[in-house]
C-alpha cells in the first residue's frame, strides 16, 4: 500500500516544477528571438539602409539607387525577365503537381517508389540538377542524340536559354510542391468524395464542387512559395540559362553589382527590389486566398479526420 | 414520397489482395423493408454497403434492382442515398448548400430547391439552420443534416453505414427513434450497417448477422434474438453461458436433452440433433433465475463469486462445482460467498450444434 501511494504521488510531484516554469514561457523565446534579430532583422535593416546611401557612403540618405535601377532599361528589364520565368513556371509546377497529387490521392500501385523518384531532385541540389539537365537536354545530350538518330536534322536548343531555366526550376520545385499538395489532398476525408458521388456527382463534379474548394487554400500556399523561390532564381539562371541575356534575372543583376562592380549600395537596392517583388506576389496570392476564405471555401478541417 | 422499389437482390464477392472480405454474400431486399447487416468489425458489412452504393467494384457478382442489373452503374447513376458514420458533410458548404447539393446536380430550379431544402430541414427538425456551416453543428445535428441530404433526392434505397456510432449514448437513442420514424413515415427501403445488436433489433424488419464475409443467420429480430442458429450468433446476441453437452434424447416438438458432465440440460434445439451428437447449450444471463429447488434437470448449484450492482438489477458470477462460471442477472441481491440454486428455464435454453471445426465455444 505504501509503495502504491508513493507511486501515485510521484507523478504529481513531477508536475509542480513544470508549473513554476509557466511564467517563464516568454523567457524561452529569447534565444530564438535573439537569433532572428542578429541573423535576419539587423542584416535586413542594414541592407535597406545601405541601399539608401549611394556611392561610397558620403552624403545623406537618397533613393538615387532605386531611380537608377528603374531608369536603366538594362536593369529594369530584369524584373520582366524574372517574372516571365517565375509566373509561367509557378503556374506549370503547381498545375502538374496538383494533377499528379490528385490522381495519387487514394494511393496507387508502387506509390512509395514513385514518390521517392519524384522527390529525389530535392536531395540532389541545384548544381547537380543543372549538370544533369545539361547532360540530358544539352546539344550533345541524350535527348538530342536520340532525336538525331530518329532523323531530326538539327539538335533542338533546350539549354542555356529560357527553356533550360524553365526545366531546371520545374525539376527543383515540382517535388516540393507535389509533396505539399499530396499531403493536403490525401488529408481530405475520402467519405466526402463518396458522399458526393452517391448524391449524383460525376468525377469532374466531385473535383469542382467538393475537392477543389478544399484544396484551393493549400494550392494557394504552394503557389506562393514556389513563386517566391522562382522569383529569386540564381544558380539555374547562370548554369543552364543565358545569364547575359534572356535569363538575366534580378538576382543576377544584384550579384553583378555586388561582386563584379563592388557597388554594395546598388546591390542592396536591387536585393530590396527583389524582396519587394516576392512580397507583392505573396500578397496577391494571399489576398486571393482570403477571398476564397470569405466565401467559406477555406473553412478548413475536411471532415472529422 | 420516394419512388418505391419492388425488390433489390444481389450476390456479391469481394477480395482485397488475397483476402476474401465478402464471400458470395446473397440477399433479396423487398421494397419498404428495413434490413440490417450486423456483425463485428471486419465482417464485411461495410464493404457490402459500399459495393451496393457502387463506391468499390465487386470481384464477382451481380446486383439487380427491379429486373435491371445495376452493378455496372457508377454510384452517381444508382439513385441511392447514403449516410456515413462520420457524416461526411461538405465542410465548405452551408447546411442549405449541403442539402441542395444533390438537387443542384439534378438541375432543379433554384426556387424549387429552396422550398425542398426547407421541407427537409423541417423533416429532420432543424428549421432555421440553413446558413450554418457543419463545423458549427453538434454531432447529432450534423447527422440530421446528413440524413436530410441523403433523403432530399428521394432515393430508391437508403444506405446507412453505422450512422449512430459517433454519437453519445443519449443522442444515439434519440436518433435511432428518428430513423425509425423516417422509415415508417416515408416508406423508405433501408439497408443499415451496425455492430450494435440493440440498434439492429429495434430498427430492423430483418437482420443479417455476418462473420468474415459470410451470412451466419438472417431473420427477423425476434428470430435472431430468441433462436440463434449457431454459436457465433448466440454469442453476438448476448448469450453468455455455454455448456458443452452430449445429446441424449429429444422430443418431436424440438426439445433436446443432453448431459453436460453431472448436469442434465433440456432446451430448444436449433437444429435436429440426434442422440450422441455433440451440442452446446446456451442461455442468457437475463434468463437465469435464482431458485430454492434442489439440483436436478436444468437446476444447478454454485457459489456466488462476484456481484455487480447495475441500478435495477445485479449481475452475479456463480462458480459451479465443475469449476465453470455461470453469469446471471437477478433482481434481488445475493451475498458473495453464499451458495445459490440456479434454474435455466428449458424454453430459454438454446441447444446448438457444437462447431469443433469452427472454433468451439466462443
Amino acid at each position: 500500500m505504501r509503495t502504491e501511494a508513493a507511486a501515485a504521488a510521484a507523478p504529481l510531484a513531477k508536475v509542480r516544477p513544470a508549473r513554476r516554469l509557466e511564467g517563464a514561457g516568454p523567457a524561452l523565446l529569447v534565444p530564438s528571438a535573439l537569433y532572428v534579430l542578429v541573423m535576419f532583422v539587423y542584416p535586413f535593416c542594414y541592407g535597406v539602409y545601405l541601399s539608401l546611401r549611394p556611392g561610397k557612403g558620403e552624403g545623406g540618405l537618397s533613393v538615387a539607387n532605386y531611380l537608377a535601377f528603374f531608369l536603366d532599361p538594362w536593369q529594369a528589364r530584369t524584373i520582366w525577365v524574372t517574372l516571365s520565368l517565375a509566373v509561367p513556371n509557378t503556374v506549370l509546377t503547381v498545375l502538374l503537381a496538383l494533377t499528379v497529387a490528385y490522381v495519387m490521392r487514394r494511393g496507387i500501385w508502387l506509390e512509395r517508389t514513385i514518390t521517392t523518384l519524384l522527390v529525389l531532385p530535392i536531395a540532389l541540389g541545384t548544381v547537380l540538377v543543372a549538370e544533369g539537365i545539361n547532360g540530358f537536354y544539352g546539344p550533345k545530350g541524350w535527348l538530342n542524340q536520340l532525336l538525331l538518330m530518329a532523323g531530326l536534322p538539327d539538335p533542338i536548343r533546350l539549354t542555356h536559354n529560357y527553356t533550360g531555366v524553365m526545366i531546371a526550376l520545374f525539376v527543383q520545385h515540382f517535388p516540393f510542391c507535389f509533396l505539399m499538395l499530396l499531403g493536403y489532398i490525401s488529408g481530405i476525408d475520402p467519405a466526402l468524395e463518396h458522399a458526393a458521388r452517391v448524391l449524383g456527382a460525376r468525377p469532374w463534379d466531385v473535383f469542382r464542387r467538393v475537392l477543389w474548394p478544399l484544396i484551393a487554400p493549400g494550392a494557394a500556399i504552394a503557389f506562393a512559395l514556389v513563386f517566391v523561390m522562382n522569383f529569386g532564381v540564381f544558380p539555374s539562371a547562370v548554369l543552364v540559362g543565358q545569364p547575359a541575356g534572356a535569363t538575366r534575372t534580378i538576382a543576377i543583376a544584384a550579384y553583378q553589382q555586388a561582386f563584379e562592380h563592388y557597388d554594395m549600395s546598388m546591390a542592396s537596392a536591387i536585393a530590396v527590389i527583389m524582396g519587394a517583388g516576392q512580397l507583392v506576389g505573396l500578397i496577391i496570392v494571399l489576398l486571393l486566398r482570403g477571398r476564397l476564405a470569405a466565401t467559406g471555401v477555406a473553412t478548413m478541417g475536411a471532415g472529422k479526420r | 414520397m420516394a419512388e418505391q422499389i419492388g425488390s433489390l437482390h444481389f450476390r456479391l464477392t469481394k477480395r482485397f489482395g488475397g483476402k476474401t472480405v465478402l464471400d458470395d454474400f446473397a440477399l433479396e431486399v423487398r421494397g419498404r423493408e428495413f434490413v440490417t447487416f450486423l456483425g463485428p468489425s471486419g465482417c464485411g458489412k461495410s464493404t457490402a454497403l459500399n459495393l451496393l452504393a457502387g463506391l468499390i467494384p465487386p470481384s464477382a457478382g451481380e446486383i439487380w434492382l427491379d429486373g435491371t442489373r445495376i452493378d455496372g452503374l457508377p454510384p452517381e447513376r444508382r439513385g441511392f442515398g447514403m449516410v456515413f458514420q462520420n457524416y461526411a458533410l461538405f465542410p465548405h458548404l452551408t447546411v442549405f448548400q449541403n442539402i441542395a447539393f444533390g438537387l443542384e446536380l439534378r438541375g432543379w430550379p433554384r426556387a424549387e430547391i429552396a422550398g425542398r431544402v426547407r421541407q427537409m430541414l423541417d423533416l429532420v427538425q432543424l428549421p432555421g439552420f440553413e446558413d450554418r456551416y457543419p463545423g458549427q453543428l453538434s454531432g447529432g445535428q450534423q447527422q440530421r443534416v446528413a440524413i436530410a441530404r441523403a433523403l432530399v433526392i428521394q432515393p430508391r434505397l437508403l444506405l446507412l453505414d453505422e450512422p449512430l456510432s459517433n454519437l453519445d449514448a443519449k443522442l444515439r437513442l434519440e436518433m435511432r427513434t428518428e430513423i425509425k420514424r423516417l422509415h415508417a413515415d416515408l416508406g423508405l427501403t433501408c439497408i443499415y450497417v451496425t455492430h450494435d445488436q440493440a440498434e439492429a433489433l429495434s430498427l430492423s424488419d430483418r437482420v443479417v448477422v455476418m462473420r468474415e464475409g459470410r451470412v451466419m443467420q438472417a431473420g427477423t429480430p425476434a428470430e435472431i434474438h430468441d433462436r440463434p442458429q449457431n454459436l457465433f450468433v448466440a454469442d453476438f446476441m448476448g448469450y453468455r453461458n455455454f455448456f458443452s453437452l452430449t445429446v441424449t434424447g429429444g422430443d418431436p416438438d424440438g426439445t433436446v436433452v443432453g448431459r453436460a458432465g453431472p448436469l442434465t440440460l433440456a432446451g430448444r434445439g436449433a437444429a435436429p440433433l440426434p442422440p450422441g451428437a455433440a451440442g452446446v447449450a446456451a442461455v442468457r444471463p437475463e434468463d437465469v433465475a435464482v431458485t430454492g429447488e434442489p439440483p436436478g434437470p436444468n437446476v444447478l448449484r454454485g457459489r456466488v463469486r462476484l456481484t455487480e450492482y447495475l441500478g435495477r438489477e445485479y449481475d452475479l458470477e456463480v462458480i459451479l462445482d465443475s469449476g465453470q462460471t455461470v453469469k446471471a442477472r437477478v433482481a434481488q441481491p445475493v451475498a458473495v460467498g453464499s451458495t445459490v440454486g440456479l434454474r435455466l428455464p428449458a424454453e430459454r435454453v438454446v441447444i446448438l450444434l457444437s462447431e469443433d471445426g469452427g472454433g468451439g465455444i466462443p
